[in-house]
């Protein structure tokens, strides 16, 4: 640690920091702009200014920009010093002086961060006189608002959107004052972390669309800690709600994970939450055939007589229910009637990642580690489609070796533009293998297509190259020879080498042979990190409560006389024909909070809640437990999906469902009952949790309109809502200041308006909170814990005439099921598609555009041919039929002709 | 002794003073255009509606007796609803303190007395008047950097035409 001093008080920092960070780690409030904890410095607004003094003998002092300066033993700065003082009044008095009157009508104003800074300069009135500059704003599409006139030039954003993310179409254009942030024309932003600029952006150039649409002030919003549900990485995020609707979701910082960036898919795809169409009634068949609306009591009671009824009782889980609704499922029909709700294929593979996984035999990576692994190797995942945050991590680990090197010329890792010109090319190298091009190919050392096959007999021939002890590949090409030992040495020099392949990759082989690389690392002495990527938010939690057992195959093998599906659509799960014969004689009752085929054909259906009206624990693919929080209080019949299975329980008069009345109850059975979750519990505070005898305010403290909100309906007010399982309260009456990281209902500090109040939450700025990051994890690796190689290696991918091998091709947008009933998601989704290589669709006479025939699970399937140049020969990649991913990878016949034939 | 005497012979005198008690309400009594009664939301010179649905009236109101949603129409924000639940309101006037377009505004009329409290919720429709009240001029897109219809980029006092970024010229 460094001792340095402030005004003539002693602090201490990390000895690598710059002076910005120590101040604000310390708690000091010192202006910045250009400064991002993620992206660095680069001097450029010079709002940071502050005295640095030779020794204690100099009085006189220079200014320096307090984000550029590197600590040193005992150096001594000023904050107070009068003349930086005004100097930082006057940083902002320019940056104001084209800042348009637009605070009342921006979307940033009571989170600006150029407000929090200007009223901290103390900047108050406005003396200049003259005209100001404008500009014309672009449509940027569903997601980003543009409202140029507030940019105060500080690059945030090209910044984060170009070097941090990697994306090409938006720019900085002109110059001196007229300098432009946009696209070079109106359209779409194309990447998939656009959302993040809303937060990046210090002020309100780019703003949510969704939200805009929907808008309320942040002190308007309860806040509730939650959990993205739409992939298995588990990014926290808080859920903000007014008037029963959820407004929208923002990023929560957590260290270990996210970080202080999101996806889009994460940021806008709630709006299934929201749908008019949603399930919020009980709904029961009735004689007439039809669903109608019943009242709970109806429902409880026809559930619970369906329980009495005896017969082979089956319980179908959902990867997308929380822990609790799964367990409550599971206790309810007995552990050996618990079917996790996926395909009989992906039931495989899941099977497959959690041996591997709960082995302890390899470190499963948080984000965090990702971003700091120092080499990779991708086999099979396109994780900018799949995982989108992961894929953002990894872009970062690839700079390792950049700053490595600048570190050995003396320029200290957040230095940014210097590290990034001194790094040039200089990469950490990273290896990626999949069918199709993904976009981090650009970053990439090698990037690979080949068919699954090939990929797994390139992932076994480097586990045999770093271990002589691995199974050999037999007959492998020259090409992925060379292939493999290039990789083998790169992961052999590397200190924190990190394999990565996932559930997405779709053939077991991909996956074992990922393992094998991880194995034969840690014969060689290494720590190998294996990253397992898995579909959906709870895809790890219900496949360890499972407990190897396989997916609907198994559940819909033999008859049943009542089936409960939880939170699930099954006909996204197995075929339509498969389904229609098991489920013909049965009873079905069905748990949901959206409608779909699967509800629409059920006897019962029981409005479940969705992630913002009850509370419930997810097990990321990295195996943490995060806990999220209920933002909605609603009164309706919606409620968690295992209060209404406890309920029925205790009306069919079972055991089981005794004792649950609170969350805390259900994930303490949780614990008691299965190995992997003993520590579940300790994802976060029970619902007892107090702080000064108080529960935990979700609301800020100048929560707006609480008299008149409702005083439509009535005028007297009504009682506020208790939340039962939470140890928040649900209005602004209670604590708020310094809490467990996992409560945080939302950021905000005295002084600090906008998302960086949370800097006042960290433990070390851009590091963990204090209190450590939320969630626990339940895999840890351990040094005894063995692992054997996997030995079934696949034979070379061989095309076969006429048929293709088809493989599904992630999209980022659409595959996953809730998101894609958000408006904006929809608008960035595209129609199915069929990718072919470009010899393979010349071979059958097609052009790019034409409507191709296939034949998928059974179905007839017209989709659009896009020329794919570096797909293998012989593979097919469908792609925006995520409900059909049960099908695949399977032989298909494509034709031009087949079409309106079947 | 002498201040008791003093203060019988000036209330003695008011005897001869004009009578002040207003025989309300035959007979009206003057308020000052600043007094502070029924809040009423004005319009813009142009006659469209003030409010811009900043939220800044209903979190400066003590009593939380303001509350409105945003709503957009060709880039210009107004109130999707507006409300104010008067039997909460204490007409301390700090909703108009905190208005940056002069659109909220409290009038000389105090006479709202109800049968029943739940009439004394004012929507948009019974707050919105048609004219500017106290302040004739002030128009807020005139000043914001907002384009709305009739005002695009550029237009506003103070503005500049807008950037052509692909200029060369410096
Ligand atoms: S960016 Fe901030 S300062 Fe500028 S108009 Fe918006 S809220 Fe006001
Ligand atoms: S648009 Fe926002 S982030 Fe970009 S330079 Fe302007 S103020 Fe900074
Ligand atoms: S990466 Fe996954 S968890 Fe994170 S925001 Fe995106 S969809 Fe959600
Ligand atoms: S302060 Fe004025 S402009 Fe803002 S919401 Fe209230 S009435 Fe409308
Ligand atoms: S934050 Fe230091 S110069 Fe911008």
């Amino acid at each position: 640690m460094t001792v340095f001093l402030i005004d003539g008080k002693e602090y201490t920092a990390k000895p690598d920091e710059n002076l910005l960070q120590a101040c604000l780690g310390a708690g000091l409030d010192l202006p910045y702009f250009c400064w991002h904890p993620a992206l660095g410095s680069v001097g450029a607004c010079r709002q940071c200014a502050v005295k640095q003094y030779a020794n204690a003998e100099d009085t006189t002092g220079k200014l320096v920009m307090a984000c550029m300066t590197p600590l040193a033993e005992g150096a001594r700065f000023s904050l107070a010093d009068p003349e930086t003082a005004a100097f930082r009044a006057s940083v902002i008095e320019w940056l104001m002086i084209n800042h348009p009157h637009d605070c009342p009508v921006c979307e940033e104003g009571g989170e600006c961060h150029l407000q929090d800074m200007t009223v901290m300069t103390g900047h108050a009135y406005r003396r200049y006189r003259f005209t100001k500059r404008t500009h014309r704003n672009q449509n940027l599409g569903p997601f980003i608002k543009h409202e140029m006139n507030r940019c105060i030039a500080c690059y945030r954003c090209t910044r984060f959107y170009r070097d941090y993310a990697g994306g090409r179409d938006l720019d900085v254009f002109a110059a001196h004052d007229h300098v432009y942030f946009g696209r070079h024309a109106d359209g779409t932003l194309e990447s998939e972390f656009s959302g993040n600029l809303v937060e990046v952006c210090p002020t309100g150039v780019f703003t949510d669309k969704p939200f805009s649409a929907r808008y309320a002030r942040k002190w308007d919003m309860r806040g509730a800690p939650s959990i993205c549900t739409h992939c298995a990485l588990g990014c926290n995020t808080t859920a903000n709600e007014r008037a029963g609707e959820l407004r929208r979701i923002v990023n929560r910082y957590n260290g270990s994970v996210n970080g202080y960036f999101l996806c889009d898919r994460g940021r806008f795809g709630y709006g299934f939450v929201n749908a008019p169409d949603r399930i919020r009634t009980p709904l029961g068949r009735g004689a007439d055939g039809k669903q109608a609306p019943i009242s709970r009591e109806d429902a409880v009671a026809r559930f619970g007589a369906l329980l009495r009824a005896g017969g082979r009782i089956v319980g179908i889980g959902s990867p997308r229910a929380s822990l609790e609704s799964n367990f409550a499922l599971r206790s309810l029909v007995g552990a050996e009637n618990f079917h996790p709700g996926v395909s009989a294929h992906e039931g495989v593979l899941l099977r497959l990642v959690t041996d591997i996984l709960t082995s302890g035999a390899v470190h499963v990576p948080s984000l965090r580690d990702v971003e700091h692994a120092d080499a990779v190797c991708v086999l099979g995942s396109d994780l900018p489609n799949a995982a989108p945050r992961a894929a953002l991590a990894l872009r970062q680990a690839v700079r390792g070796a950049g700053i490595v090197a600048a570190a050995a010329a003396e320029i200290p890792y957040w230095q940014d533009a210097g590290v990034r010109t001194y790094a040039g090319e200089v990469r950490s190298p990273l290896f990626i293998a999949t069918p199709a091009a993904t976009r981090l190919d650009d970053v990439a050392h090698t990037a690979l297509r080949a068919a699954p096959n090939d990929i797994a007999r390139l992932g076994f021939a480097v586990a045999a190259c770093i271990d002589p002890g691995a199974p050999a590949v037999a007959d492998l090409s020259a090409d992925l020879t060379a292939q493999a030992q290039l990789i083998a040495q790169a992961l052999l020099a590397a200190d924190r080498p990190l394999i990565v392949s996932g559930v997405e990759a779709g053939e077991i082989s991909v996956i074992e042979a990922a393992a094998n690389i991880a194995i034969a690392l840690r014969a060689r002495g290494k720590t190998a990190a294996l990253m397992l990527n898995l579909p959906e938010c709870n895809s790890l939690g219900l496949a360890l409560m499972a407990e190897g057992a396989g997916g609907l195959a198994a559940a819909l093998g033999e008859p049943a006389a009542l089936v409960i599906v939880l939170e699930n659509d099954l006909f996204r799960r197995a075929g339509s024909a498969v389904l229609d014969t098991a489920l013909a004689a049965a009873h079905l009752v069905v748990l949901d909070h959206s409608d779909g085929p699967t509800s629409q054909r059920a006897e019962l259906v029981l409005p479940a809640a969705s992630f913002a009206e009850s509370g419930g624990t997810l097990v990321s693919s990295e195996g943490r437990a995060q806990r999220f929080y209920q933002p909605i209080f609603a009164e309706n019949d919606v409620r968690a999906a295992w209060r209404w299975l406890g309920e029925a329980g205790r009306a069919a008069g079972n055991n089981a469902c005794a004792g649950w009345s609170t969350e805390d109850d259900i994930v303490a059975a949780l614990g008691s009952t299965l190995p992997h979750f003993v520590a579940a519990p300790r994802a976060a505070p029970l619902e007892t949790f107090r702080i000064t005898g108080k529960r935990i305010s979700s609301e800020p403290h100048r929560f707006s309109g609480r008299t008149a909100m409702n005083a439509d309906r009535n005028v007297r007010e009504p009682k506020p809502p208790v939340s039962a399982d939470s140890p928040f309260s649900a209005t602004m009456e209670g604590y708020y200041g310094k809490m467990p990281p996992a409560l945080l209902p939302f950021a905000w500090a005295p002084g600090w308006n906008s998302v960086q109040s949370v800097n006042k939450f960290q433990a070390e700025i851009g590091g963990a909170l204090e209190g450590g990051d939320p969630g626990v994890r339940l895999l840890d690796a351990h040094k005894d814990a063995t692992l054997a190689y996997y030995t079934e290696i696949p034979e070379p991918f061989a095309p076969r005439p006429g048929m293709w091998r088809a493989v599904m091709l992630p999209r980022v947008f659409g595959d996953e099921e809730l998101s894609a009933r958000a408006a904006p998601i929809r608008e960035r989704m595209s129609p199915p598609a069929i990718a072919l290589n470009e010899q393979d669709a010349a071979q059958i006479g097609a052009a790019g555009g034409q409507l191709l025939a296939c034949e998928l699970d059974g179905e007839p399937q017209h989709l659009a041919l896009e020329i794919h140049p570096g797909l293998p020969r012989g593979v097919a990649g469908i792609s925006g039929l995520a409900a059909k991913v049960h099908a695949l990878p399977a032989w298909i016949a494509v034709t031009t002709s087949g079409l309106g034939a079947s | 002794m002498l201040s008791s005497v003093r203060t019988l012979w000036y209330t003695f005198l008011h005897l001869f003073q004009p009578n002040v008690t207003v025989q309300y309400p035959d007979e009206m009594p003057y308020l000052a255009p600043r007094y502070r009664g029924r809040i009423v939301l004005t319009r813009d010179p142009d006659g469209e509606e003030r409010c811009v649905s900043c939220n800044l009236c209903a979190v400066a109101c003590p009593v939380d007796c303001i509350s409105l949603q945003k709503t957009e129409h060709e880039g210009r924000w107004y109130p999707e609803f507006f409300r104010i639940n008067f039997s909460r309101c204490i007409f301390c006037g700090f909703c108009e303190e905190a208005c940056p377009t002069y659109a909220i505004q409290l009038t000389p009329d105090f006479e709202m007395s109800e049968y029943n409290r739940q009439n004394l919720v004012y929507e948009k429709e019974d707050l919105l008047i048609s004219g500017t009240g106290k302040y004739p001029d002030y128009n807020f897109y005139r000043v914001s950097g907002l384009a709305i219809p009739g005002k695009d980029k550029g237009e506003a006092e103070h503005e500049r035409p807008p950037i052509d970024v692909r200029a060369l010229l410096p």
